[in-house]
C-alpha cells in the first residue's frame, strides 16, 4: 500500500507539472502583458513593475522561477489587487468554495442514488417514469439558471431563503441545489441502469433462490455492487461541482474561489488565473486519488490500482 | 392446451400424406426480416417523448429564420422609448433594457446557438472519429501514444480548459467554436477506438468465414451499423452539452460578444435585472432549457432503439 | 415412488414490448423422490423458463403464468404468496445456475454467502453457520476451506466457484435441487468431477434433481429420465433407456445426431439440424418441429398432436406415432451402439 501511494504521488507530481507548464506556455500567449489592460500607467511605473515581478527576465528564467515557486506551494502576488498574494486569494475563498461543494457533493449523490435505486426498483411503473423525467429535466436545465430561477422564487418572490451572500446555513441551500442538480439526474441515471443490470444478473437470481427476501436482496446483495459505477463517476461529479461554483458564486455573490477565478479571468489578472488553475488541478488530482482508495474499499476484486480477476 | 381438443379420428388419410413444403414463401418470410435501420427507426417512432425533442428541433430551425421577419424587428436597433416593456401585442417577449425586441431576439439567438452547438459537435465528431479510427485500427505504439495524448489533456477539466483558451484567444464565433472543440473530440475519440477495436477482432473472423461478394454485406450489415449507431448517439448528446458550454460562456462574458446575440448572452443580460425584469431571462432561458432537453430525449432515444438489447 | 414435484400444462408467457413470447407451452412432468431428471433441448426451447418458474423466479412483469400447475408434496406454488415462497426457496427447493462466473455475488465472501441461507432456514447464528459452511466446504471437495471460506468468489477457479455453488444449493438438505446446466460453462474434466459431485451427493442427502443440459453425454452419465423440450413444449419423454434405444420423435433423432460419439472412434458424422428453433412470439399452430422435420406430414402443420404412450414411461407427441402414418425407421445417425452409452 505504501508503495503504491509514493507511485501514485509521483504521477500526480509529473502531471501537476504538465499543468503548470502548460498553464504558463498559455498564460505568455495572451495578448498584452499583464499590467496592458490599465492604460493609464506611465510607461516608466510599468517598467518598474515588469522589473520588480521578474518580466524583464528571459522566458525560461521566468519559467524556473515559476516551477520552483510552484514547487513551495507559491504562486507568486496578484497583479490587479496590489499587496496580495495568490495564495492569500486562495486561503480566504477556498473555505466557502470548500462548504458549498461539500454540501453539492453530498446533494448529489444521495438524492441521485435515492431516486436512481427506485427507479430500478419500481421499473417500468410511474415511479421509474417520474423520476426519470425528473432526470432528464436536470441534465437538460443549465446550472446557471436555475440558479437564477431558484433565486428569483425562494428568495426575491416569496423571500423564504437569503437571496445571497454566504453566512448562514440558509444561505448555502439554494446554491447548493443549484450546483447538484445536473450531477444529481447523471448519477440518477447512471444508478438506475447499474441497479437494473444487477438485479438481472445471475448472483441475484442465487440470491433470491435462497429464500432471502426482497429488502435483503436488494440493499445487502444489489446496491454495492451497483453502486460502483457512481464511485466512479465521483471524479466526473468533482469536476462539474468545480466548474459550476465558477458561476453559480457568482449569482450568489459568494466570495469563493470560483468567484475569484472568474474575477481573474475578466481582470485578466494572470498570476491568479495560473494559480488557481493550478490549485484547481490538484484538488482534481487528490479526489481522483481518494475515489481510487475508496474503490478498493467496495470492490474486494481491485487490490491498489492492480484489477484482481475481474470476470 | 392452448388448442381445441382435437379428436383423432376426425383425421382423414390424406392429412397423412408428406408435407410439400413451399419454398417460395420460406423465401418470403425470411425475406421480411427487415434491415437494422428499418428496425431501429421503428422502434425509435414509438418513443413519444424523442419524437415530440425531432418536432421541437425541427420547429426552433424553421424559427430561427422565419421568427425575424414574423416580428418585424431586428435583433440589433435600440430604441430608447420603449425599453424594459413587458411582453405586450407590440414586443410579443417584451423588450430589453436597449429596447431591443426579444422575440426578434429570442430567434436570432436561437440561429447562433444552435449553429454553435451543432457546428462544435459536428467537429468533435470528425476529429474523434478519426483519432479514434487511427488509434484504434493500428493499434500497438500508435495507439498507446494517441490515446496517453487524449488521456492527458482530458485530465484537465472540459470548461476550465476552454475559458483558459478564450482568455488568450481574440473572441469570435469561430474562436469560440475552436475552444470548445480543442479536448471536446477526446469522449467520441475514445468511443470510436473501443468500437474499432472490436470490429477489428470480428471483422477478420468474418472475412475469414465468407469471401469476395459477401465482404460488402458484411460491412454494411455489422461495420457500419456498429459503429455509426454510438457515433449518432453521441454527436446527439453531445449537442446540448456544446450549447450548455457556449451559454456558460457568454453568462462569463467569455462568449460571443456584441453585435452578436445567442440565448447565452440573453440570459447574461437578463440575470443582472432579474429581480425587476424577469420576463428578460425567462424566454432565453425557457428555449437553452427546452432544445437541451430535446437533444437529450432524441439522443436517449436512439440509443435505446440502435441498441435494443440494452433498453430498459 | 413418492413424486416430489407435479408440473402440470404449464403455460408461462413474457409481454414484451414487441408481442407476447409463449416461452413455455403446456408443460407437464414429474419428478420422484431421489430421482434425476434431465431436461434437454436447444438453446431457447424454455427450458431455464420451466425451472425457474418451479421457484417462481421468474420476473413478473414482464413474465406471467398463463395456466398450469406446479404442485411440491402436494402443495400448489402457483398460488403461494412471495412470503411463502421464501421459506420454500433454498430450502425445498435449490438451484445451480449455468455460469459459476457470474452466480455468485462477486463482493461477498463465500463463506458469508453459504452462511446466509442458514441463517435464515436453520435459524443457526453467525458462528454455527460459518462452521457448517466449513464441513459443505469440505463436503463438496474444495480443499483448505479454512482459507477458503474467507475469499471472494473471484480468487476461486471456475470449478471450485461451481462447487461453491452446490454448497449454497444444498446447504439446508433441499428435497430438489435444479440445475440448470450446471457444467456447461466448464471444461470436460472439471464437468465429470461436478456431476460425480452431484450424484454422491444426491445418495448423501436423499435429494431429487432436476438437470437441465444441451449435452446429451451428460444425460446418458447422469439421469435417470430425460424430456426432450422442443418451441416451449414437451416432445417426448421417457427413461434415459428408452430414449437412447427406442427414441420416436424426430427431434429426438436429430438430438441423438448430433451428439458426438462418446469414444470417439466411430467415423459416423455429426448430423447438425437444418433450420432454426420457431419464433415463440407467434408459435405455430401444429407441431413446432414441422418446419424443420425431414418426415413433416400435412396434419403436423395444423394440429400439434396429443401424447402417445409408448409404455409406462415413454410417451411422445409426433403425428408419426398415429397408425396412418407411414412407416418411418430412425436415420442411422440416431442409433446408439454400445459405445454412444457410457456404462452407469
Ligand atoms: N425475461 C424475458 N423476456 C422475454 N422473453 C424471455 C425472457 N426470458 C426468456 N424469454 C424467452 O423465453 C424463451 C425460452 O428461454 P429459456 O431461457 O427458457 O431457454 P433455454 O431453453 O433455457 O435456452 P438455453 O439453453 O440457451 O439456456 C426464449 O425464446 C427467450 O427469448
Ligand atoms: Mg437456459
Amino acid at each position: 500500500m505504501g508503495r503504491y501511494l509514493i507511485q501514485r504521488f509521483g504521477s500526480m507530481v509529473v502531471s501537476l507539472f504538465f499543468i503548470v507548464t502548460i498553464t504558463f506556455i498559455l498564460m505568455q500567449l495572451a495578448p498584452g502583458g499583464p499590467f496592458a489592460s490599465e492604460k493609464k500607467i506611465p510607461p516608466e511605473i510599468e517598467q518598474q513593475m515588469n522589473e520588480k515581478y521578474g518580466l524583464n527576465d528571459p522566458l525560461h528564467i521566468q519559467y524556473f522561477n515559476y516551477l520552483k515557486d510552484v514547487a513551495q506551494w507559491d504562486f507568486g502576488p496578484s497583479f490587479k489587487y496590489t499587496g496580495q498574494s495568490v495564495n492569500d486569494i486562495i486561503n480566504r475563498s477556498f473555505e466557502y468554495s470548500l462548504l458549498l461543494g461539500l454540501e453539492s457533493i453530498f446533494l448529489a449523490l444521495s438524492i441521485g442514488v435515492f431516486l436512481g435505486v427506485i427507479a430500478a426498483l419500481r421499473h417500468n411503473t410511474s415511479v421509474d417514469y417520474t423520476a426519470m423525467v425528473i432526470a432528464v429535466l436536470g441534465i437538460s436545465v443549465p446550472n446557471f439558471i436555475l440558479a437564477a430561477a431558484l433565486q428569483y422564487f425562494f428568495a426575491m418572490k416569496l423571500g423564504v431563503l437569503p437571496v445571497a451572500r454566504f453566512d448562514s446555513f440558509l444561505h448555502t441551500i439554494l446554491p447548493a441545489v443549484a450546483l447538484a442538480t445536473t450531477p444529481m439526474a447523471f448519477i440518477a441515471r447512471l444508478m438506475r441502469s447499474s441497479m437494473l443490470d444487477v438485479l438481472n444478473s445471475d448472483y441475484i437470481k442465487t440470491a433470491k433462490a435462497k429464500g432471502l427476501n426482497e429488502r435483503v436482496v436488494t440493499y445487502r446483495h444489489a446496491l454495492r455492487n451497483a453502486i460502483m459505477p457512481v464511485v466512479s463517476y465521483l471524479g466526473p461529479l468533482v469536476v462539474a461541482i468545480l466548474t459550476g461554483s465558477f458561476v453559480i458564486e457568482e449569482i450568489f455573490d459568494i466570495p469563493g474561489l470560483g468567484a475569484e477565478f472568474v474575477n481573474s479571468v475578466t481582470n485578466r489578472d494572470y498570476t491568479v488565473i495560473m494559480g488557481t488553475t493550478v490549485f484547481f488541478s490538484a484538488l482534481l488530482l487528490v479526489s481522483i486519488l481518494l475515489v481510487d482508495l475508496l474503490y478498493t474499499l467496495i470492490d474486494p476484486r481491485i487490490k491498489f490500482g492492480k484489477e484482481g480477476g475481474k470476470s | 392446451m392452448s388448442q381445441p381438443e382435437l379428436n383423432r379420428a376426425e383425421l382423414e388419410q390424406s392429412d397423412f400424406e408428406p408435407l410439400v413444403r413451399d419454398e417460395a414463401e420460406a423465401e418470403k418470410i425470411s425475406g421480411e426480416s427487415t434491415s437494422y435501420w428499418q428496425d431501429a427507426w421503428r422502434r425509435f417512432k414509438k418513443n413519444k417523448l424523442a419524437l415530440f425533442g425531432m418536432g421541437v428541433i425541427v420547429f426552433l430551425g424553421i424559427m430561427s429564420f422565419l421568427g425575424g421577419p414574423i416580428s418585424g424587428y431586428d435583433y440589433y436597433t435600440n430604441d430608447y422609448m420603449v425599453t424594459n416593456k413587458a411582453p405586450s401585442l407590440e414586443h410579443w417577449f417584451g423588450t430589453d433594457p436597449l429596447g431591443r425586441d426579444i422575440f426578434a431576439r429570442t430567434w436570432y439567438g436561437a440561429k447562433i446557438s444552435l449553429f454553435i452547438g451543432i457546428m462544435a459537435a459536428l467537429i468533435d465528431v470528425i476529429i474523434g472519429v478519426i483519432w479514434g479510427a487511427i488509434a484504434g485500427y493500428f493499434g500497438g505504439r500508435t495507439d498507446e501514444i494517441m490515446m496517453r495524448i487524449a488521456d492527458i489533456l482530458y485530465s484537465v477539466p472540459y470548461l476550465l480548459v476552454v475559458i483558459l483558451l478564450m482568455v488568450i484567444l481574440p473572441q469570435g464565433l469561430w474562436t469560440l467554436i475552436l475552444a470548445m472543440t480543442f479536448t471536446g473530440w477526446i469522449n467520441m475519440a475514445r468511443i470510436v477506438r473501443g468500437q474499432v477495436m472490436q470490429l477489428r477482432s470480428e471483422e477478420y473472423v468474418l472475412a475469414a468465414r465468407t469471401l469476395g461478394a459477401n465482404s460488402n454485406r458484411i460491412m454494411f450489415r455489422h461495420l457500419v451499423p456498429n459503429t455509426l449507431g454510438p457515433i449518432l448517439v453521441t454527436l446527439t448528446l453531445t449537442i446540448p452539452n456544446a450549447i450548455f458550454t457556449e451559454a456558460f460562456l457568454s453568462y462569463l462574458g467569455l462568449g460571443v460578444q456584441a453585435p452578436l446575440a445567442s440565448w447565452g448572452t440573453m440570459t447574461s443580460e437578463a440575470i443582472s435585472a432579474l429581480q425587476y425584469y424577469p420576463f428578460q431571462l425567462f424566454f432565453p432561458a425557457f428555449f437553452i432549457c427546452l432544445t437541451m432537453l430535446a437533444f437529450n430525449v432524441i439522443g436517449d432515444g436512439m440509443r435505446d432503439a440502435l441498441d435494443p438489447k440494452a433498453r430498459k | 415412488m413418492k413424486k416430489v414435484l407435479e408440473v402440470k400444462d404449464l403455460n408461462v408467457f413474457f409481454d414484451t414490448y414487441k408481442a407476447e413470447v409463449q416461452a413455455v407451452r403446456g408443460v407437464s412432468f414429474d419428478l420422484h423422490e431421489k430421482e434425476t431428471l434431465a431436461i434437454v433441448g436447444e438453446s431457447g426451447s424454455g427450458k431455464s423458463v420451466t425451472s425457474q418458474s418451479i421457484m417462481k423466479l421468474i420476473p413478473m412483469p414482464p413474465g406471467k403464468f398463463a395456466g398450469g400447475s406446479i404442485k411440491f408434496n402436494g402443495e400448489e406454488l402457483i398460488d403461494k404468496s412471495e412470503r411463502q415462497m421464501e421459506d420454500i426457496r433454498g430450502k425445498e427447493i435449490s438451484m445451480i445456475f449455468q455460469d459459476p462466473m457470474t452466480s455468485l455475488n462477486p463482493t461477498m465472501t463465500v463463506g458469508k454467502q453459504i452462511a446466509e441461507s442458514l441463517i435464515k432456514h436453520q435459524n443457526m447464528s453467525k458462528a454455527q453457520a460459518r462452521k457448517r459452511g466449513l464441513e459443505l466446504l469440505e463436503l463438496v471437495g474444495i480443499p483448505n476451506p479454512e482459507a477458503r471460506i474467507d475469499q471472494y468468489p473471484h480468487e476461486y477457479s471456475g470449478g471450485m466457484r461451481q462447487r461453491g455453488m452446490i454448497a449454497i444449493a444444498l446447504a439446508c438438505n433441499p428435497k430438489v435441487l435444479i440445475a440448470d446446466e450446471p457444467t456447461t460453462a466448464l471444461d470436460v474434466t472439471i464437468q465429470a468431477q461436478i456431476l460425480d459431485l452431484m450424484r454422491d451427493l444426491q445418495d448423501k442427502v436423499n435429494t431429487s434433481i432436476i438437470l437441465i443440459t444441451h449435452d446429451l453425454g451428460v444425460v446418458a452419465n447422469a439421469a435417470h429420465r430425460v424430456a426432450v423440450m422442443y418451441g416451449g413444449k414437451i416432445i417426448e419423454t421417457g427413461t434415459v433407456d428408452e430414449i437412447f434405444y427406442n427414441p420416436t420423435h424426430p427431434y429426438t433423432w436429430g438430438l441423438l445426431g448430433s451428439m458426438p460419439d462418446l469414444e470417439g472412434d466411430s467415423d459416423e458424422e455429426l448430423q447438425a439440424i437444418p433450420g432454426t428453433p420457431p419464433d415463440l412470439a407467434d408459435p405455430p399452430k401444429g407441431c413446432p418441429f414441422a418446419a424443420r422435420c425431414p418426415y413433416a406430414m400435412k396434419v403436423c402443420e395444423n394440429h400439434m398432436p396429443d401424447y402417445f404412450e409408448l409404455s409406462d414411461t415413454q410417451k411422445s407427441a409426433c403425428w408419426l406415432l398415429d397408425e396412418r402414418s407411414p412407416k418411418v425407421e430412425p436415420p442411422e445417425s440416431a442409433k446408439v451402439g454400445g459405445s454412444k452409452r457410457d456404462e452407469q
